[in-house]
């Protein structure tokens, strides 16, 4: 089977990363598929994964009684999924279910965040990376928030 | 004199009693003399029956928030400055129909309401006031669209200027370069010369018009002397302004200066009253309201003066983009000194003062202006918290 | 372009075809002029003052084909007097149509360039009628994207010309909302977020935005993040108006009129002025 190196090393999540420490994030990886309607994830379970989605389409959901399971963000192609794995207690604050069949390639949280402790510098080139992502999701958010096409 | 004698910038002089020939002669051509007399306490602009009705012997005092007419019991017709009017109410009507609609078998009826053609006659215009028919032409006959109301009643006014020989306690026409000289946009500009043993007017021919009329009126030439008394009282009056306002770099400065603390202070004070917007001689918003009969069958559209001082001139579904005071005071002020500018190419300002001495409060825009450009907002949003950079106390 | 000045005052008389809802809230009427003849030109962005006898005046988007030239279409939202009376009309009933007022989207301008729409609620009305217009003249451009978010799903305006569009091999369409249950199986998400991965070249691309301001104030800035230049930016903006030809004063945007001078405005000649509060 083929290394997944060459796919994470072209990833523009990744892009400017020093080979040792791609070489590391390979070593987590393994390439994975969600057929249609499976959960990737359910609320309140332990966050060991990330993800790269390859292909196919992932919406994030959070349930509520009255009202039903309701969507919140979709997730396609080229994006990342999931930085709880990162944030103690480690566990995922919303369901994520792939909507149509989706490759991904998931990252061993638990055995990462083992080697961002021993390799600071990795840890630090993912925190800064991960950290424009959830500024991206947090401003989008707000955004939705505000509802915007409303009164 | 005929008036195939007289050229733009011959200087005439008429007595003080042949006044009444000249508003013999504007009648006969079925004009509807305007000028100034005094109602309630305030010198107003209005219909003018006779020489009579002219404010003979009032001055007037005064300052920010504040007016006071008196009456002196001197001969001068002409002693006071800016009243509480303007001519924009003539030209511009605080309401004018625009349109009346019908139902009909096949649809609506709508029709453009009928342009009144009465001639006007403006009597004593002073030069701020001239300056300010001229931004209210380009504002509305010199752009995209055309007001047709205000074009008629443009066409159809003669206009006699009155030079001014003193100036008001809130006037500052000289710093905004519309005064206290008339050169131009007049038919005829009268200065009034009193002294040992003479009341008369010199008077400057503006245009054709102008000559048409005057030389229907007993003159003469006016003499050296006369004209240089003449000159001696508006550049008195130059020397007098009662307020300065310094537009230097004026566009400039407001336009980065939408963030200036100055405007929360003067918003504490500003009650959004529209004074200063009614009596401004310049401001031209308007409103439209549609009425219709009990019926239902007949619909009329009015125009109706506006400002941007009240709470809904900026509303859109949801809520009106200027809520605050603060908004709506910056919004007059930048527009009237600077966003007047790019639009129409000059001041929206002719510094005739009304504004200081009409506003309840007394607000007085040159020193707003002043404070702005004195104090620059400072260039971080923090400063060092001194209490506890010790620890204690 | 368009053939005589608009009237400044008297409203022309045009009978309504048709009015259909799009969504609760909003609809779209259909109008043919009275006397027959044309009046119905306009450049997209453009909108017109429509006048319900009696009741008032307001200013609609004009939202149809400008190609298709015997009648006008326009959208709005039935939120006050004027909209809410005239959502009640039927076919036959009168509207009197003053305009079309404003500056329109530089369709013509943008030739050999890619285009990217973006719409937020309300604001794909003044842009569809661009849309017709570019997609009558496929040639002329590289490739057109319409980015369209919404509220919800039941809140999709046009949905059968999205459906349209879609189906189109030479455009690309993404629709998002910001919220839906279960059953949506489109995106969710804000449209700005749709901006960092459309399939635009951002070296020789011209944005048109259309939404409300705050959207709009996002979507610029994820643009310019991609490298777009705020000149080739046009936004569409919206302010209090009685008159539609610069003399009531109420759709003041700093030194601008939106009625003369827009709405549609080139985004580095406003960028200052959109971030200043209540202005």
């Amino acid at each position: 089977m083929e290394t997944l190196e060459p796919i994470l090393a072209q990833h523009p999540f990744l892009e400017g990363m020093e080979r040792r420490h791609l070489e590391l994030l390979v070593g987590c990886a393994s390439n994975v598929r969600f057929d249609a309607g499976k959960f990737l994830f359910r609320e309140g379970e332990e966050a060991n994964h990330f993800y790269f989605v390859r292909h196919g389409r992932v919406v994030l959901e959070i349930f509520s009684p009255q009202r039903g399971p309701i969507e919140i963000e979709t997730l396609t192609e080229g994006d990342v999924l999931g930085w709880s794995w990162l944030v103690p207690p480690y566990y995922w604050r919303f369901d994520a279910r792939a909507v149509e069949m989706t490759r991904a390639i998931a990252l061993d949280g638990k055995c990462l965040r083992n080697k961002c402790e021993t390799d600071k510098d990795l840890g630090y080139e993912l925190l800064k990376r991960f950290v424009n992502i959830v500024d991206r999701r947090l401003q989008a958010t707000r955004l939705q928030l505000m509802d915007l096409y409303g009164d | 004199m005929t008036a195939a004698d007289l050229v733009i910038n011959d200087r005439v002089t008429i007595d003080r009693a042949h006044l009444d020939l000249m508003f013999a002669a504007l009648r006969e051509e079925g004009c509807r003399l305007v000028g100034p007399t005094v109602r309630t306490g305030a010198v107003v602009y209005d219909d003018l029956a006779s020489t009579a009705d002219l404010p003979a012997g009032w001055t007037d005092h005064q300052g920010a928030g504040s007016y006071r007419a008196e009456q002196t019991g001197q001969p001068a017709l002409f002693e006071f400055t800016a009243g509480q009017t303007s001519w924009k109410r003539f030209l511009h009507p605080p309401a004018l129909r625009l349109l009346s609609a019908r139902r009909a078998e096949d649809g609506i009826r709508m029709d453009g309401a009928a342009q009144e053609s009465m001639k006007l006659a403006f009597i004593g215009v002073r030069p701020c006031d001239l300056h300010a028919i001229t931004i209210l032409d380009r504002v509305l006959t010199g752009d995209r669209f055309l007001d047709p109301n205000y074009r008629v009643r443009r066409r159809n006014a003669i206009v006699i200027a009155i030079q001014c020989g003193r100036a008001g306690g809130t006037c500052f026409c000289a710093s905004m370069g519309t005064g206290p000289k008339a050169t131009s946009g007049f038919d005829l500009a009268l200065t009034e010369v009193i002294d040992a043993g003479r009341h008369c007017f010199v008077t400057e021919v503006g245009s054709d018009r102008g000559a048409d009329l005057i030389s229907r009126i007993p003159g003469r030439r006016s003499s050296a002397d006369e004209i240089q008394c003449a000159e001696e009282r508006v550049a008195r009056a130059a020397e007098s302004m009662g307020r300065v306002l310094d537009v230097t770099n004026i566009k400039e400065l407001l336009y980065h200066s939408y963030e200036h603390p100055r405007w929360d202070t003067v918003a504490r004070r500003c009650l959004c009253c529209a004074n200063c917007t009614m009596v401004c001689p310049t401001c031209f918003c308007s409103t439209v309201e549609d009425v219709t009969d009990i019926a239902g069958d007949t619909a009329e559209r009015w125009r109706k003066w506006d400002s941007c001082f009240t709470a809904d001139f900026s509303y859109i579904h949801g809520g009106s983009v200027r809520s605050s005071g603060r908004a709506r005071y910056r919004q007059w002020l930048v527009h009237k000194l600077a966003t007047w500018i790019d639009q129409f190419g000059s001041s929206g300002c002719v510094g005739c003062g009304r504004c200081i001495t009409w506003c309840p409060v007394g607000i007085d825009l040159t020193e707003e202006v002043q404070a702005i450009r004195e104090h620059q907002s400072p260039t971080s949003a923090f400063v060092i918290d001194e209490e506890t950079e010790d620890g204690d106390s | 372009m368009i053939d005589k000045a608009p009237d400044p005052i008297v409203p022309r008389p045009f009978r309504i075809q048709r009015v259909r809802r799009e969504t609760e809230d909003t609809f779209t009427v259909e109008l043919v002029p009275v006397d027959g003849a044309g009046g119905t030109s306009f450049v997209p962005g453009q909108f017109n003052m429509l006048y319900l006898f009696g009741v008032g005046e307001i200013p609609v988007s004009i939202s149809g084909d400008p190609n298709e030239g015997s009648k006008l279409v326009h959208t709005t939202r039935a939120v006050g007097t004027v909209t809410k009376a005239m959502q009640r009309l039927k076919r036959g009933s009168f509207l009197g149509v003053r305009g079309p007022y404003g500056t329109g989207w530089p369709v013509e301008e943008v030739a050999g360039s890619d285009v990217v729409l973006v719409a937020g609620g309300m604001g794909l009305a003044p842009l569809r009628p661009a849309l017709f217009r570019l997609i009558s003249r496929r040639e002329r451009y590289g490739r057109i994207v319409l980015l369209y978010g919404t509220r919800s799903p039941a809140d999709i305006l046009f949905q059968k010309d999205l459906e349209h569009w879609r189906a189109r091999f030479d455009l690309e369409v993404y629709v998002t909302v910001d919220r839906a249950m279960s059953s949506w199986r489109g995106n969710v998400g804000v449209v700005t977020g749709l901006i960092p991965k459309a399939p635009f070249d951002p070296s020789q691309t011209t944005a048109l935005v259309c939404g409300p301001e705050v959207m709009m104030r996002f979507a610029v800035q994820e643009l310019v993040r991609r490298g777009l230049n705020p000149s080739d930016i046009y936004v569409s903006m919206e302010r209090n108006m009685k008159c539609a030809v610069g003399f009531c004063g109420h759709c003041q945007f700093g030194p601008h009129f939106v009625c003369k001078d827009g709405p549609v405005f080139r985004y580095d000649g406003v960028k200052e002025l959109m971030w200043v509060r209540e202005v």
